[in-house]
């Protein structure tokens, strides 16, 4: 499997990076090398193998259902590029 | 040509938990906006996630309740895409394993009885809320809500009409009220649906495109959303149109749906396990204590209404419909009400008047204790039916007992034969007219003559008795 200059572009606007034109072959490249080495793991025969959702081998811990976070919005807004009336600002976005 | 339409829905229902999914903030409503967050909900770099139990035991007692598989092993995973009231960047949710999976309902349209499958279940965060007002052309985000626990729960498509979607929504809705997973709020979001629509000629076995509504908040809306679009399929296809998969709005001011995004535009989400959050590992002993501690189910209760009251189906069913109003019911008869007649008032007058006022069993003004005095004094014939109805009225506005006024208001039913027979005598006397009817053969006139005779008693005569003394009279 390759990457494609179009695949290239398409990721990275799912994850809102900007890659100029020059960049893509060489983003391209990078990706298409990791790949490979998937390809490589991938020739492995798993079957009857449990697919392996999390390297180490541990359960997630549980925690009581109590409420006991301060408000601390204060400080949290004191780092925020833009608040009024209590909500963070941001560009306008109506989907 | 006939068609048919194909409907499944996903419900988003809140957990009803007092801290988030996976931090200590409260889950309260209507803070002040952002007072409610913790560095996890508002995504500072290096908070990490940590699992509230209750929001998984919720989980497991809807699975239970339900009769699905409770996975002893579930995934959670993110969904990535990006929106200001998420800031993380993805949404924790759960993909490839979810906690449930299966399980049925039972719906009912009309006398029409139908077990819907499940899907699955699964467990993820809510998102924050964007307020759109213009605070100089910028978006103002709310992160309160952001975090709260969410059951999203996808149903089969295997409903056939806006009344069967409408009839599983609300058997949903009443089964996580019941277990009290969910406090079910539909104008506060604690129970969003999304609905899945398509066509098809009938008797053709695939489905059609589908395209889904988002976010209906009321059952009214799940119907209109549900016939609109229908109908409109169905014309695009008899027009020769293809139906495009697509995401749409419901707008309740003019009653159409209305494209939100079409199929090109669809998120692709590139789910992957999160590495913050390892699998969660739900063990027998934590399923077996659930189960315990589970209430007594509606479909339970109403078999046994059935049996212990001897209710039929439909008065079983009304009564179920909240756990409250089975409560309701249930110490009606214990205080001593025929369990029928308790099943009538509260089915009937109660729940009548509760509608005209907008209002649940739980704010009704009269108790099971007093509805059961009143009833009791129609079992006993102190008062009729009718005027039981007028003291039930009054009952509910001034909160008296209905010993109190039937006292008060000199209502008790006069049931000394003399008495009645002298008040009938008084009306024969004065209805000549319709005496004489009634003789020539017009039975019409023989009710016209006890409803004097009500009347003329002031409701006070035991209508049983008035029938039975005219009788003997005018034979």
């Amino acid at each position: 499997m390759s990457l494609t200059d179009a695949d290239v572009r398409r990721i990275a606007r799912l994850a809102r990076l900007r890659v100029s034109d020059e960049e893509v072959t060489e983003v391209g490249r990078q990706l298409n090398g990791i790949l490979g080495l998937i390809e490589q793991l991938q020739a492995i025969d798993t079957t009857g193998v449990e697919p392996m959702s999390h390297a180490r081998d541990v359960a997630l811990r549980l925690r009581n259902d109590v409420a006991t976070e301060p408000n601390l919005r204060d400080k949290f807004q004191a780092i925020a590029p833009a608040v009024e009336n209590g909500l963070y600002l941001v560009p306008k976005v109506i989907e | 040509m006939q068609w048919e339409v194909v409907i499944g829905l996903e419900v988003h229902t809140q957990l009803s938990t007092q801290s988030k999914i996976f931090s200590s903030a409260s889950t309260a409503f209507g803070a002040e906006p952002n007072t409610q967050t913790a560095v996890v909900d508002i995504a500072l770099p290096g908070a990490l996630p940590v699992m509230n139990k209750a929001a998984v035991e919720k989980a497991i007692q809807f699975g239970l309740a339900i009769g699905s598989k409770i996975n002893r092993k579930s995934i959670f995973a993110r969904k990535n895409y990006f929106y200001p009231d998420l800031p993380k960047g993805y949404q924790i949710s759960q993909f490839e394993l979810p906690v449930v999976e299966g399980g049925a309902i039972t719906i009912r349209v009309g006398d029409e009885e139908k077990r819907i499958n499940l899907t699955r279940a699964h467990l993820e965060e809510d998102a924050g809320k964007s307020v759109h007002e213009d605070f100089h052309g910028m978006s103002g985000i709310d992160l309160n809500r952001a975090g709260t626990p969410l059951l999203e729960i996808v149903s089969e498509p295997e409903m056939r009409s806006a009344a069967e979607a409408v009839a599983y929504a609300k058997a949903l809705h009443s089964i996580v009220t019941w277990i009290g997973i969910c406090d079910g709020n539909m104008q506060e979001g604690s129970f969003r649906c999304d609905v899945n629509v398509s066509v098809r000629p009938k008797g053709q076995k695939e489905f059609g495109t589908r395209r889904e509504i988002k976010n209906l908040n009321s059952f009214k809306f799940i119907e209109q959303a549900i016939k609109y679009e229908t109908q409109w399929q169905i014309e695009q296809i008899e027009d020769g149109e293809k139906i495009q998969q697509a995401t749409v709005l419901f707008d309740p001011e003019t009653g159409e749906t209305r494209m939100m995004r079409s199929k090109e535009d669809a998120h692709d989400y590139r789910y992957f396990p999160d590495p913050d959050l390892p699998p969660l590992v739900i063990g027998e002993d934590w399923i077996e204590r659930v189960k315990s501690e589970l209430p007594e189910l509606p479909e339970a209760m109403q078999a046994r209404f059935q049996s212990q009251y001897g209710l039929s189906v439909y008065d079983s069913v009304t009564l179920t419909a909240g756990k409250d109003l089975a409560a309701y019911f249930e110490a009606t008869v214990a205080a001593g009400a025929d369990a029928k007649l308790a099943s009538n008032w509260i089915t009937g007058e109660v729940a009548a008047t509760l509608n005209r006022e907008e209002k649940g069993i739980s704010e009704t003004p009269v108790s099971a204790e007093a509805l059961a005095q009143l009833i009791k004094r129609v079992m006993d014939s102190t008062i009729n039916n009718k005027t039981a109805k007028d003291v039930l009225k009054k009952m509910w506005e001034s909160g008296n007992a209905a010993d109190t006024i039937i006292e008060r208001d000199g209502l008790k039913q006069e049931s000394d034969a003399g008495a009645v027979e002298a008040i009938i005598d008084g009306v024969l006397a004065d209805n000549q007219a319709m005496v004489d009817e009634y003789k020539s053969g017009k039975e019409k006139a023989f009710n016209a003559l006890v409803g004097q005779c009500m009347k003329a008693s002031k409701g006070k005569a035991n209508p049983a008795q008035v029938n039975e003394i005219l009788k003997r009279k005018l034979g």
